[in-house]
């Protein structure tokens, strides 16, 4: 098994998706030559040429939707958004095009194109270079959302997505690019919308997806030495959410605390909060808690570490859920 | 320290600016390409090697008249309650027919939504142009049948999915040099001209070379805004901006049109890269069926359009040069039929279920929308038990 980091298993993940499906092309700003700001797609131009790895004009609607259309005519565009504030002029493509060309055409069109963003903040970055704008997308039917914690997932997440029928966007948590795992490229690998658990635990679980999945086991380790048993749960897949690992856990938990970087208003957190409630009501020892962002714009980078969930403010949390 | 300095005694920048001067915005139709003139006289033009022969004319004739006969109908359906809004497209013949005739199979049309004429063209049926005004569905028809693009109510999105589609044609087209040579052609508005959409549609066009038409009705009008507020410069001129011919041509001038998109697709499927075209045109009656244009056009306007009928001056030419009344005569009994034959059809058109949106949403299974749909069907289910009525 190779040890890499996030960012070069979907580097590596790219690859092999080009490699196997000649009709799938990059499309973004800076990914070829520069080989994207992060390089994730170093490498890539000069083995598969600037007709695979397009550098497009600077217009993040003409990427979705020229994409589109490519998509329409049976490629496989998979496009770089090279930041997730920036993901904006492009919103109108992604929810009223994007999304609905299943819909709209009655099941007879449907317009595959895979959506990278890097997205989250930690990095220390400049404003719109830090946001968590994954709900606004969740909430329109018709995408597919997700969202890789560690190398393994992000090498294969990333080729799942290019071989889904549907719009996919991958979030992924920036300030983990640099994180180093094992990936297993010979492995099977599990739908990417299914939900994994990552530690087992019997008092409490907590649910966290993507640069917050390591904090997340880092309070479960925490509590561990308080003598709390914590479950913790990688989401993976932020639409569809798969509630049925959720549900089985907090039925033998009894108690449900969810962390996400995004402001908990209008939030994953909340719709998870509301949907666990409805499915295991009387299981529940305590009232579903989460711990996010609050409801102002991403912080400067001077201040992003109070808005942050950090270890902290995730084992405070777990503390009020146990009270009960 | 070293200084360099421009040469600001040779430089004026007001003298710089006046000697680019902007052209005035031209309300009158000059310096477009025509044809043929609203009384029916063959004028020459530069297109001459894709104006069609005489003797076709009498078949764009046909297709006109029968579009805006099924214009009328379905306006007559919309006041009847049969549908929940009609898009009229009264005056816009000549642009749509002439341009949608100049395509081949292999082309592929992106429109907006008032492009049934284009859409009868590419082989659409005329009852299933109204299904998304019935409210049956947001689509209609199957868009690989005709290579003609689902309507789109956003306006401007389509503009950049058919420069995308060309980009993948000329890929194909590179992968396997037999196929036919295919171009792209993506409808929209003056007032959607503003959007940025359409911007940046030209430039991945320009950029890319991409084999795709941008065919602007400017039909003078988005909804009660004139173009003028759109633009400072005859919208064709844009396209030297982005770097590609940009042709002004009387969208009423079937002919010219005809002629003018042949040219530029021609011009696309060999390699020459995007044109724009607009069609300077008008639209005759209201925006839709819930517009009252008598708000902010003046009666004198509409009327000095009248005189510029896309329909009449054919007729002039055609009856000029011995077409019998038979023809006409023929028909009339011919739109009669198509109107009596769609009213019939649009009567019968009705919705499939809540369980068809469910099916439809997502091309692979989705867990929450089977969580959904079988809790709707559960609720539904319920009525049937208790018999009741809701
Ligand atoms: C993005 C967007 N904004 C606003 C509207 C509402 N709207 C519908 S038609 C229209 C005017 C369009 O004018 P134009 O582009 O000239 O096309 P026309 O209807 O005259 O053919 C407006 C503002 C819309 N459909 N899409």
């Amino acid at each position: 098994m190779a040890v890499m980091t996030i960012a070069k298993a979907i580097n590596e993940g790219l690859r092999a998706a080009l490699g196997t499906h000649p009709r799938a092309l990059l499309m973004g700003e800076d990914i070829g030559d520069l080989g994207g700001v992060y390089r994730v797609t170093e490498g890539l131009k000069a083995q598969f040429g600037p007709e695979r790895v397009v550098d497009t004009p600077l217009a993040e609607s003409g990427i979705i939707g020229t994409a589109i259309g490519l998509a329409l005519r049976g490629y496989l565009p998979i496009c770089e958004i090279q930041f997730d504030g920036f993901v904006f002029p492009g919103f109108n493509q992604i929810t009223t095009q994007l999304a609905k060309m299943h819909a709209r055409s009655d099941g007879l069109l449907s317009a595959p194109v895979v959506i990278r963003i890097p997205y989250g903040g930690g990095i220390g970055s400049v404003e719109h270079h830090s946001e968590s704008p994954e709900a606004l997308f969740a909430h329109t039917a018709g995408l597919r959302i997700i969202t890789p914690s560690n190398p393994h997932d992000a090498y294969w997440m990333i080729q799942q997505a290019v071989t889904c029928a549907d719009p996919v966007i991958v979030f992924e948590p920036k300030r983990r690019y640099w994180l180093k795992g094992e990936v297993d490229v010979s492995a099977v690998p599990t739908s990417p919308f299914q939900a994994e658990v990552l530690r087992v635990g019997t008092d409490a679980t907590i649910v966290a997806y993507g640069p917050l999945v390591p904090v997340a086991l880092a309070a479960a380790n925490a509590a561990a030495e308080d003598g709390t048993s914590v479950e913790v749960i990688d989401l993976r897949s932020i639409s569809p959410i798969d509630f049925d690992t959720v549900t089985d856990s907090v039925l033998k938990t009894g108690r449900l605390l969810v962390a996400h970087e995004a402001p908990t208003f209008g939030g994953i957190g909340g719709e998870i909060a509301a949907r666990i409630t409805e499915r295991a009501f009387l299981s529940l020892e305590a009232p579903v808690t989460r711990v996010g962002g609050f409801h102002l714009p991403y912080p400067t980078a001077r201040t992003e570490e109070h808005y942050l969930p950090d270890l902290d403010r995730i084992l405070h949390s777990l503390d009020t859920v146990l009270a009960y | 320290m070293a200084t360099s300095r421009l040469p600001a005694a040779e430089f004026d920048a007001e003298e710089q600016l006046d000697a680019q001067h902007l052209p005035e915005f031209p309300r009158d139709p000059s310096g477009m390409v025509q044809m043929l003139s609203p009384d029916g006289e063959l004028n020459s033009s530069g297109f001459r090697g894709y104006v069609p022969a005489e003797d076709e004319l009498a078949a764009l004739y046909r297709d006109m008249y029968l579009i805006r006969r099924f214009d009328q109908e379905a306006t007559a359906l919309q006041r009847q309650g049969e549908l929940a809004l009609w898009v009229p497209m009264r005056g816009q013949e000549a642009a749509q027919i002439g341009s949608a005739r100049a395509m081949q199979d292999q082309d592929y049309a992106f429109p907006t939504y008032r492009e049934h004429g284009v859409a009868v063209s590419r082989g659409v049926a005329h009852a299933d142009l109204l299904k998304l005004f019935r409210g049956v569905t947001n689509g209609g028809w199957n868009p690989k049948d005709s290579n003609f693009h689902l309507y789109t109510l956003v306006l401007a999105a389509q503009c950049l999915h058919a420069v995308g589609y060309a980009m993948g044609m000329q890929r194909d087209q590179l992968a396997e040099p037999s196929l036919p040579k295919a171009a792209t052609v993506a409808y929209f508005g003056d007032g959607a001209s503003s959007e940025g959409d359409v911007h940046e549609a030209m430039v991945f066009a320009a950029s890319f070379n991409a084999p795709a038409i941008f065919f602007c009705q400017n039909n003078h009008w988005a909804i009660s805004v004139p173009t003028e507020v759109q633009s400072r410069v005859p919208l064709a001129y844009r396209a030297h901006g982005y770097g590609f011919p940009g042709i002004r041509v009387d969208g009423n001038d079937v002919l010219a049109v005809q002629a003018v998109t042949r040219w530029a697709l021609d011009r696309a499927r060999n390699g020459g890269g995007p044109v724009l075209i607009e069609a300077f045109t008008y639209r005759m009656s209201a925006h839709t069926t819930a517009d009252d244009p008598t708000k902010y056009r003046l009666a004198a306007e509409e009327e000095q359009w009248v005189a510029r009928d896309p329909l009449t001056r054919v007729e002039h030419r055609l009856r000029a040069t011995g077409t019998g009344e038979h023809f006409f005569q023929q028909l009339e009994e011919e739109a009669v039929e198509l109107a009596g034959n769609l009213r019939a059809a649009v009567l019968s058109m009705s919705a499939p279920g809540l369980e068809h949106r469910f099916a439809a949403t997502y091309a692979e299974a989705h867990p929450l929308i089977q969580e959904e749909l079988k809790a709707w069907k559960d609720y539904e289910a319920g009525f049937d038990i208790e018999g009741g009525d809701r």
